[in-house]
């Protein structure tokens, strides 16, 4: 395999990760504050390609200027499921949280087929299939510009939680829950923020993902799982963890497809979440959590 | 027995009175559901052996039928090995991987959503192994060939006959996890393992080998779950790998005794007999009601059958988080002690 | 509700009071079967619901169009019933079992060659006639089924009349490629259809050799990779055999990256399906697919593609339609020549089925001892303007091939 492939193969795998790094992210601001493993997460994003391409449709908006509405709605969505269901169900052991979330996946995914049936659908833009090229390095357009998105979504959220009083509120009963309670924090409402920031992540990645791929109700289950991956490699809980693990996992699918054989490179990605799991569950960047 | 009341130990016989008697009274088609609702109940049994005795949650289950399935699938279609013999192999095999993922998961300390997430990578990963597995099908399938005689009879060995011997051999199959499940439970096993579920650290206090027994839980139901794939491959036939182990089949796995009542001995028999005939009238429970006008017809009713579904799920965690057969029992009266588990 | 049981079971089975078996044994649907007339009951099995929702309700469009079609032809007539696979063979399983039970005469389906050999298992048990209307695994007519009769071409067929259609591309436009790399679907189709075409290669004298076959998983999201790996072997041709979604990741992939063969050649679904061409434009043109097509020729094709237009306007005729109809009309011809609903009576008849106006590529319909047609043709069609045209075989021709396919930059 000559150099310019690889090279090609990096940058785009680059690429693309900062796109499943930003996918992940909502899943992991989700899991790092309320401890909720969010197994609607696929379906949620799916939610958010459908409202873009709506958008598309009804005002010819490129999905692109779609993100900080997709944003919004997304959020309201989030905030209503954690307010009002997932709260319920804190308490209760892993499985029936983790099938709480499989049941309103389900109910995403039906909403999804009633209301636009089972055909995939998708936008067309002018400049959807322009690349740019430097020598003989090509670099896709879209590409380029959902990951430079992905790295603006996520300053921004890296900003909120730093320095505004709620993102530090927030940290702070992801820190310790009962310790935010005794100094009067309300937890109830900063965990309904979290999950509906965490959902405006994810619907601002759905946005930027229809530039890219088709959208279909039965979409959402592969975004799952790779969210999951690219969560638990990069470190739960942690911003910079999920576009770390999720460039990873971007450059390591480009790199196995080249070496080996392409219909492995999940192989490989899930073979790599099992060792990650077993050395070091906290992933890189996470805080150790056993 | 002892727990039950009058009413109970009534019902208890009237339904397996019921089991016994079921080919001989219903269409193939309702047999063939009920083959379904069967299957889903032992294999939801063998599940919850590893979470409501292990706490272990795992959505990779169908990983152990699928080892099941193309072990003994594999030894009939290449080395005439019937399946009586090939199980075996099967259980092995299965019980293998369960001591594996077992093991990692003890020794390296993961548990909760991590272990689950664990059983799905090594679901899916084997799953895309299999897929490139040349020799056992791969993405073709795998056949197991049958002859058009051999559907006749009963052949234990070969486990080929009529479809009501299938029936019976998972009827059996489900009897047999149930009392098994209910020995073990009875026994110094079942007391570790109880102690182990409610508070493990006062269990290690006393001196129970947590690992030991919780490695015991987790073989137990890999192995059992790779019986399930035998039966799986002999009935079907056809294997796919991402028919057999895809990870919406151990979900599927998961939902009876989640529905039913984990931990409970009948909860996933209850679960599965209220699930499955549940998904099969949805649709004509859809199509009735467009009829009737509530639903507008241009409704599709696969969407709707689906919302319908979810809405299900989402109610029972809401409402009943133990389950529902607990409250069955309770408001038919089915059980004496308050709080005793059936 | 009596069940005939033609494989002599009565005796086995003794049916408790009537009312308890029959509310039991129908797990009575809220819309029921009528009494066994003598109109025919073809039952259609296909997926509804589930991943492959999008293909089985788009066959059922094809299904739709036959009463109207086969009146006009002077055939009985006849009434469906639907059934969902739900994209699971077991349902598919127990779907069969049910439709039997409401007193089907016929079966045609599945499309998938899992879900179609379950619902074959129960068919053969039962000594109903399975019409198969698409599903390639060979398997399905080596088993030594009796009611299984199956108007579709084997995976091996499909792979060998490629290389016929391609020999007829090469020769009538003086341009052959020299190295091909193949990129498919890592599923039952794809890897069958992989194999079938590397062996047959050099037995059909074909001037190419195979550089590289590169497999891809049915879930990947992202085919940048797999293209550039294609790329990078500087092929003279692309094959491909993929489905929809991929079709239009991977040619979207080809022009982000720049990447010009002589051409692409397709011989699965996908690449001339309408969401394609409107999801990719322009870009989407001069793509050959070999594939089981309609002869747009013969006088059922043309009937069937008007009352087609007239039901579903944004859409053109495929191979979904025009062989779900063919499957069906397979079963109402047999029944028109059998004079009966019996099962064993269909089943001779649809052992002589010779039917010349049909619709599909080839001398017509007509079942080998195994059950299977072999002598359906696949056509080779070019994706125009919107539109798929067949270039390919001369019979059923409509227009001249564009070959070399045009570069990206300068399509109108």
């Amino acid at each position: 395999m000559d150099t310019v492939t690889i090279i090609n193969a990096l940058v785009s795998g680059l690429l693309t990760g900062l796109v499943y790094g930003l996918s992940a992210l909502g899943l992991s601001v989700i899991f790092g504050v309320i401890r909720i493993v969010n197994f609607a997460h696929g379906e949620l994003m799916v939610l958010g390609m459908f409202l873009a391409l709506l958008l598309f449709r009804w005002l010819g908006l490129d999905p692109l200027w779609s993100v900080p509405i997709g944003a919004a709605l997304l959020f309201l969505v989030g905030y209503a499921l954690q307010h009002f269901v997932v709260r319920r169900v804190a308490y209760l052991p892993d499985h029936m949280q983790f099938l709480l979330l499989a049941g309103i996946a389900i109910m995403l995914v039906s909403a999804c087929l009633v209301a636009f049936g089972p055909d995939a659908q998708g936008v067309q833009l002018d400049y959807a299939l322009d690349s740019f090229a430097l020598g003989s390095l090509i670099i896709d357009k879209v590409r380029l510009y959902a990951a430079l998105a992905a790295i603006a979504v996520a300053s921004a959220l890296l900003l909120f939680f730093k320095y505004s009083p709620t993102g530090r509120a927030i940290r702070a009963c992801a820190d310790n829950h009962l310790g935010a309670k005794v100094v009067g924090l309300n937890v109830d409402r900063l965990y309904a923020l979290t999950f509906g920031i965490g959902a405006a992540c994810i619907g601002a990645a759905g946005c930027i993902i229809l530039l890219l791929v088709q959208v279909h109700p039965y979409l959402a289950p592969p975004y799952t799982l790779l969210a999951f991956i690219v969560v638990i490699i990069g470190g739960m809980g942690s911003l910079f963890g999920a576009l770390l693990g999720g460039i990873l996992i971007g450059v390591a699918e480009e790199l196995a497809s080249i070496v080996g054989e392409p219909s492995l490179k999940t192989a490989f990605s899930f073979a790599l979440l099992i060792v990650v799991l077993l050395l070091r569950p906290q992933g890189l960047l996470g805080r150790a959590v056993r | 027995m002892s727990d039950l009341t009058a009413s109970g130990r009534a019902a208890l016989i009237a339904f397996a009175a019921l089991l016994l008697v079921l080919p001989w009274v219903v269409s193939s088609y309702v047999l063939s559901v009920a083959v379904i609702c069967l299957y889903l109940a032992y294999v939801g049994q063998a599940w919850n052996l590893m979470l409501g005795f292990a706490g272990l949650l795992s959505i990779g289950h169908a990983l152990f039928v699928g080892l099941g399935a193309y072990a003994s699938g594999y030894l009939f279609a290449k080395y005439d090995v019937p399946p009586a013999i090939g199980i075996v192999a099967a259980v092995a095999i299965a019980m293998l991987m369960g001591a594996v993922i077992g093991y990692l998961g003890f020794r390296f300390a993961i548990g909760g959503v991590y272990f689950a997430l664990l059983t799905i990578a090594f679901a899916e990963f084997v799953r895309i192994l299999l897929e490139h597995a040349k020799f056992l099908g791969g993405t073709q399938g795998l056949f197991l060939p049958v002859s058009q005689e051999s559907r006749r009879g009963v052949d234990l060995i070969n486990l080929r006959g009529w479809p009501e011997m299938y029936y019976y051999v998972i009827l059996a199959l489900c009897l047999g996890a149930f009392v098994l499940c209910r020995a073990l439970l009875e026994s110094r096993v079942g007391y570790y393992w109880r102690a182990i579920r409610d508070n493990p650290e006062a269990a290690a206090a006393v001196g129970v080998d947590i690992f030991r027994f919780r490695m015991y839980a987790v073989v137990l139901s890999a192995g059992m779950t790779g019986a399930a794939g035998v039966f799986r491959a002999f009935y079907d036939n056809l294997l796919f790998p991402d028919q057999v182990l895809n990870i919406e089949k151990s979900i599927e796995i998961t939902l009876a005794p989640i529905v039913g009542g984990v931990g409970t001995l009948f909860g996933p028999i209850f679960g599965a007999f209220v699930l499955t005939p549940l998904s099969e009238l949805l649709t004509d429970v859809v199509e009735g009601l467009k009829d009737l006008g509530i639903i507008a017809k241009n409704v599709k009713t696969d969407g709707a059958k689906l919302l319908f579904w979810g809405l299900a799920v989402v109610l029972i965690v809401l409402f009943k988080p133990t389950g529902l057969w607990p409250w069955v029992c309770r408001r038919l009266g089915l059980v004496k002690a308050p709080g005793a588990r059936s | 509700m009596t069940r005939k049981s033609p494989n002599n079971r009565i005796e086995r089975r003794k049916f408790l009071a009537g009312a308890a078996a029959g509310t039991v044994a129908a797990a009575v649907p809220l819309r029921f079967a009528h009494g066994q007339g003598q109109k025919l009951k073809v039952g259609v099995l296909l997926p509804r619901s589930g991943p492959q929702a999008q293909i089985g309700i788009d066959c059922q469009r094809g299904a739709d169009c036959a009463p109207e079609v086969l009146k006009a032809k002077g055939y009985p007539e006849f009434e469906f019933v639907l059934g969902d696979t739900e994209t699971k063979p077991e349902i598919a399983r127990a779907q069969a079992e049910k439709m039997i039970g409401q007193g089907i005469h016929i079966l045609v389906g599945c499309f998938d060659s899992g879900q179609t050999m379950a619902a074959a298992q129960v068919c053969e048990q039962k000594g109903i006639p399975f019409s198969v209307s698409i599903a390639a695994v060979p398997a399905l007519t080596e088993q030594g089924y009796k009611t299984v009769f199956r108007n579709f071409p084997t995976g091996p067929m499909i792979a060998a009349d490629s290389f016929n259609l391609q020999k007829a591309l090469f020769q009538s436009t003086g341009k052959a490629p020299q190295t091909v790399v193949m990129l498919h679907v890592n599923d039952t189709f794809g890897m069958s259809q992989k194999d079938a075409n590397v062996a047959g290669a050099p037995k059909f004298g074909m001037p190419y050799k195979f550089v590289d076959t590169i497999a891809y998983d049915p879930t990947a999201r992202d085919l940048s990779a797999e293209v550039r790996k294609a790329k990078a072997t500087n092929a003279d041709m692309l094959w491909v055999i993929s489905r929809l979604n991929d079709a239009i990741l991977i040619c979207q992939e080809m022009v982000k990256q720049r990447w010009e063969p002589m051409g692409i050649l397709s011989s699965g679904p996908g690449w001339y399906d309408v969401p394609f061409m409107k999801a990719l434009g322009k870009y989407g043109d001069d793509v050959v697919s070999t594939v089981p097509w309609h002869d747009p020729k013969k006088a059922t094709s043309k009937a069937l593609e008007a009352v087609f237009k007239k039901k579903f306007p944004d859409r053109e005729l495929n191979t979904n339609h025009t062989y779900t109809f063919e499957g069906v009309m397979v079963a109402v011809d047999a029944f028109k020549r059998a004079g009966s609903t019996e099962p064993g009576k269909l089943i001779e008849a649809l052992k002589k089925t010779d039917i010349k106006d049909n619709v599909v590529t080839g001398p017509g319909v007509k079942f080998n001892a195994k059950g299977q047609n072999a002598d359906i043709k696949m056509s080779a069609i070019q994706n125009r303007g919107g539109k798929n045209l067949v270039i390919f075989p001369a019979e059923a021709a409509q227009a001249k091939p564009n070959w070399p396919m045009r570069p990206w930059g300068k399509r109108g």
